[in-house]
């Protein structure tokens, strides 16, 4: 029996009353090492020093210290998240042996706030991808079943969660990385508003689009992490100086008069017919609450995918750039000369999709083609923002499936990187806008599968979209649900 | 002989005087002999790092924008400028394209002709500087190596329009620049350390047949001194020139290429680097690390109150409201801000600007040369100068009395004896220097020469002018302190009566 079956509140009370952090860290680190070789969540786990930080939270707990509530719970961190002394690898062949000389700022707060740093997590390499398939050190398998993929590209993080590796993980979310495997693995997966966490440490990928956010078992978790995290950090310069609500006090507090919207381009073709049951189950669950229901048009969204691609892909084309061989990460050991280096260094060190979203970016920022594509891409991206806001003077929550489908097949898409893109269809908007958003658990598919339900918020309304979500998620019982483990 | 023009525009290269650099805060120092230690994560270009504007670079770039009168942009960015290179940490410049945060501007000078000249400027961007990449110079083909000291300097780009027409123009171009620059404050304008550098772009245009015929243009790069970049614009001149006569190529020809040379300041020759097959593509575009910067009025205001005079402004000022000439205000102002304030000191007190300057850009620069001292050291401070000359202003003192007293100030100095303005009245006293203004005891004095010197006294009568100077050169002798002219006149007076 596992000991993370509990919600997140009761998990808290269990360390306040008695419980220390170093016999979670330990189960936590059993459970790895047993079950997480058939599931592949991690990319490493750092047993020693947990246990070490774990056994320090005690020692402060113990000497009457007041503590913050994360403190001595487990964490699992992406491996895009620089951790100080232990290797960061994107889960690239490139960044196999960097070790970062600094934390990012997410760590550092983690740190401090008392949370045990457990592990580094899968991720599809510079977290290009949908399913954790394109990691140097093979794929992450879905824990409801480990034929199917967990999602992309933080699928360690969401399947840590889901196996019960560790209570809470830490993703990024750059075209929907967090919410699209929360929806697979059937946890809660929250992108907040761009500007809300600092990007200090975090690997970029598309640096315009990326934020890191939490993973939980519930809304409740996803709101203690959050409260962590978010914040003002100089060293960001786009990260937004604000205050932040105190999430974890608030979130079980329902919102009267709740407005949720449904944009009719949200069900489109090529959506399962099982989430889309199960998405339309959750507007009559929030209608029941009291809630009233407003239909809306977001007319461009139609042209999410294809702005998205092409802003990420020109970012990360630039972004990518550094990882030349010269300075650190790999370098080939047979070049003729300088350019040769470069190009054997970067042949070797990256996979293809990485290849595959380097040239499109080049490409599109090339002379002659910038305005065609990356500047009109900016344009569009802005009329996606300006429908957004223009929604959100109606209401105060958009409802959306998370994804289109439940979790694929390991290897079911990797031939066709299209059809794998257009999977990011009602998440990638929330970015190219920078609003928050949320994964939560809403229902099972036929096969078993977890289906997961995205409710989007104005920026910086976090502290509301996370009480939305917990109003679904106390009416339904589908975030206590877990897959089966084997033990 | 081609009858030809040269069209010359300069890229100067500053650097700023920041204490930290552009987008971190490591120190912005000059440090060859210790690579590698200014550096953090961020300008190490370490995945997950993040660049911060430093405001204080900023701040130095809008003062100079202001010094070279450019307009200011109230928003402005950064973009990237993409190319591979291992002095490149992250693969990228950070930079400003489109939207520069200055542009259209002049700097003004004076040619030797005594003609103002005018160079227009096209921008001024803010930009971080590559490292070093240090090559095995020994032949040896030892591995290169790199050192990002500094990396992420902050670097400021300005461009001129094609205005310049000779080597040495471009020359009093630079010059006038670096004094600017120094007199402002932004930059040491250190020439071998490359705090101040420049890109020389050339060509000719050849007037054949009521035709004017440009050349391909070479861009002539990394010119690290006023000498080198005189010698490399007149040495690829003189080869752009004789290459038109053999080839006959124009610019915009597919198979004339704009190139880039060097300067090998040991054959004085420039040395092909590369051609550049057509525009290189730096992908730029806008960098989403940081956010744009908007300039306030107010921001600008405080900027202007810290402005000091500009060298071209105090020229004028020394020309119309003290009486000096053009060549002693450019004397005196090239000499840069020390030099020039001391000057003005002197004024401030002895209220006489010619006599300032005579005594500022002879007696004082001579000593300071030969004694190798800058004006800091040198003892003779401009409230002693100016005391001095104040003395003799009022006819208190000769010149010759006034540089009798500065050498024995000097020479106490040397003593290491403490010289201050009240040892001059001391020093006058003890020499019996002061002139003596009494017209009664220069009267004896005459009667008695001119007694003596029957004959010399007849000649002068008789209208022998030259045989006036012996009978001064005898009072004088007697009187000390006497001012030559005063005597000389009174003779005249006494013996035309």
């Amino acid at each position: 029996m596992s000991t993370l079956m509990e919600s997140t509140r009761e998990l808290v009370q269990r360390l306040q009353s008695g419980e220390t952090a170093v016999s979670l860290t330990q189960s936590c680190l059993n459970a790895i090492t047993s079950r997480d070789a058939a599931i592949h969540a991690f990319v490493r786990p750092i047993a020693d020093g947990a246990l070490a930080d774990a056994a320090s939270v005690d020692g402060r707990r113990q000497a009457g210290e007041t503590l913050s509530p994360i403190a001595g719970i487990p964490i699992a961190l992406k491996d895009n998240i620089c951790t100080q002394g232990v290797a960061t690898t994107c889960s690239s062949r490139m960044l196999e042996d960097f070790i970062p000389p600094y934390d990012a700022h997410v760590v550092t707060r983690l740190r401090e706030a008392g949370a045990i740093i457990i592990g580094k997590t899968n991720l599809d390499e510079f977290a290009m991808g949908s399913s954790t398939e394109n990691s140097a050190i093979g794929p992450t398998r879905n824990p409801w079943n480990t034929a199917h993929a967990p999602g992309g590209s933080s699928g360690g993080s969401a399947a840590a969660v889901a196996a019960q590796f560790a209570p809470l993980a830490l993703g990024s979310d750059t075209g929907g990385s967090i919410r699209q495997p929360a929806s697979f693995c059937g946890v809660v997966g929250l992108k907040p508003t761009y500007g809300r966490v600092s990007r200090y440490g975090l690997v970029a990928y598309a640096s315009s689009l990326d934020q890191i956010g939490p993973f939980a078992r519930d809304v409740e978790g996803a709101a203690l992490l959050f409260d962590v995290i978010a914040g003002h950090d100089e060293r960001d310069s786009t990260s937004v100086n604000r205050p932040v609500p105190k999430c974890w006090d608030t979130v079980n507090q329902p919102l009267t008069g709740l407005r949720v919207g449904v944009a009719k381009e949200h069900f489109g073709a090529g959506l399962d017919t099982e989430v889309e049951a199960a998405t339309r189950k959750a507007i009559e669950v929030y209608r029941s609450l009291g809630a009233t229901i407003v239909d809306l048009s977001l007319p461009h969204s139609k042209y999410a995918i294809a702005v998205y691609y092409l802003i990420a892909c020109s970012e990360a084309s630039s972004n990518l750039a550094r990882y030349d061989g010269v300075h650190y990460g790999h370098r080939a050991e047979k070049f003729s000369n300088m350019i040769d280096m470069y190009k054997a260094s970067r042949a070797e060190g990256f996979g293809a999709e990485v290849k595959r979203r380097v040239m499109l970016g080049t490409y599109a920022l090339s002379s002659g083609y910038y305005d065609a594509y990356y500047l009109k891409a900016l344009k569009v991206r802005r009329l996606i923002r300006n429908d957004f806001d223009a929604a959100f003077e109606k209401v105060d929550v958009i409802l959306s499936p998370t994804s289109p489908m439940p979790a694929f097949k390991v290897g079911e898409m990797s031939d066709d990187p299209l059809k794998m893109y257009l999977a990011d269809i009602y998440t990638i908007s929330a970015n190219l806008a920078g609003l928050p958003g949320i994964s939560v658990p809403a229902g099972m598919s036929s096969s078993g599968l977890p289906i997961g339900l995205q409710l989007l918020a104005a920026p910086f309304e976090e502290e509301r979209l996370l009480r939305a979500a917990r109003m679904f998620e106390n009416a339904t019982d589908w975030s206590r649900r877990s897959p089966e483990l084997n033990h | 002989m081609a009858n030809y023009t040269t069209i010359i525009g300069l890229e100067v290269h500053v650097q700023l005087l920041t204490n930290t650099k552009l987008f971190c805060s490591c120190p912005n120092r000059f440090n060859p002999d210790n690579p590698n230690v200014q550096t953090c994560p961020v300008c190490l270009g370490l995945p997950g790092a993040l660049p911060v504007l430093n405001r204080e670079a900023f701040k130095l770039s809008l003062k100079t924008a202001m010094a070279l009168n450019l307009e200011l942009a109230r928003f402005t960015k950064w973009d990237r400028k993409q190319y591979y290179y291992p002095d490149l940490p992250k693969g990228y410049q950070t930079s400003q394209f489109d939207l520069p945060f200055s542009s259209k501007g002049y700097v003004e000078f004076d040619m030797p002709s005594g003609e103002l000249k005018r160079v227009r400027l096209i921008r001024a961007h803010l930009e971080e500087d590559a490292g070093k990449n240090i090559h095995d110079e020994s032949g040896r083909g030892a591995d290169s190596q790199v050192d990002l000291n500094r990396a992420g300097t902050p670097l400021l780009e300005i461009v001129s329009e094609p205005d310049i027409r000779s080597a040495e123009e471009a020359r009093l171009y630079l010059e006038e620049m670096r004094l600017l620059l120094l007199t402002i404050g932004v930059s040491d304008c250190n020439m071998q350390e490359g705090s101040l550098r420049c890109d020389a772009n050339v060509n000719l245009h050849i007037h054949e047949n009521g035709e004017t015929i440009p050349t391909p243009i070479v861009e002539i790069k990394n010119l690290n001194s006023f000498r080198f970049l005189e010698a490399a614009i007149e040495y690829e001149v003189k080869r752009q020139l004789g290459q038109w006569e053999k080839e006959r190529k124009r610019l915009g020809d597919v198979d004339a290429p704009k190139t880039t040379r060097g300067y090998d300041p040991d054959r004085g020759v420039t040395v092909l680097q590369r051609g550049k097959e057509g525009a290189a593509d730096y992908r730029y575009f806008p960098c989403p690390d940081l956010v744009p910067v908007v300039v306030s009025e107010e921001e600008l205001a405080a900027i202007r109150a810290t402005l000091v005079e500009f060298p071209s402004a105090r020229r004028r000022r020394y020309c119309d409201q003290l009486g000096l000439s053009a060549y002693d205000a450019q004397v005196i102002v090239n000499q840069g801000n020390e030099f020039a304030a001391y000057y003005d000191a002197v004024v401030a007190i002895c209220g006489d600007g010619k006599l300032a300057a005579n005594w500022t850009t002879q007696d004082v620069l001579r000593q300071t040369n030969d004694r190798r001292e800058t004006l800091a050291q040198f003892p003779v401070t401009a409230e002693i100068l100016g005391t001095l000359l104040s003395k003799v202003a009022k006819n208190e003192l000769t010149i010759k009395a006034a540089r009798d007293v500065f050498a024995a100030l000097l020479a106490e100095a040397d003593e290491e004896k403490p010289i201050s303005k009240e040892r001059i009245d001391a020093i006058v006293t003890e020499k019996g220097l002061a002139t003596i203004s009494d017209t009664g005891a220069i009267d004896a004095v005459i009667n008695a020469v001119v007694a003596r010197n029957e004959k010399a006294a007849a000649d002068v009568r008789a209208g022998k002018q030259q045989a006036l100077g012996p009978l001064v050169g005898q009072v004088m002798k007697e009187l000390k302190g006497a001012d030559a002219k005063v005597v000389r006149q009174m003779l005249i007076d006494k013996l035309s009566s």
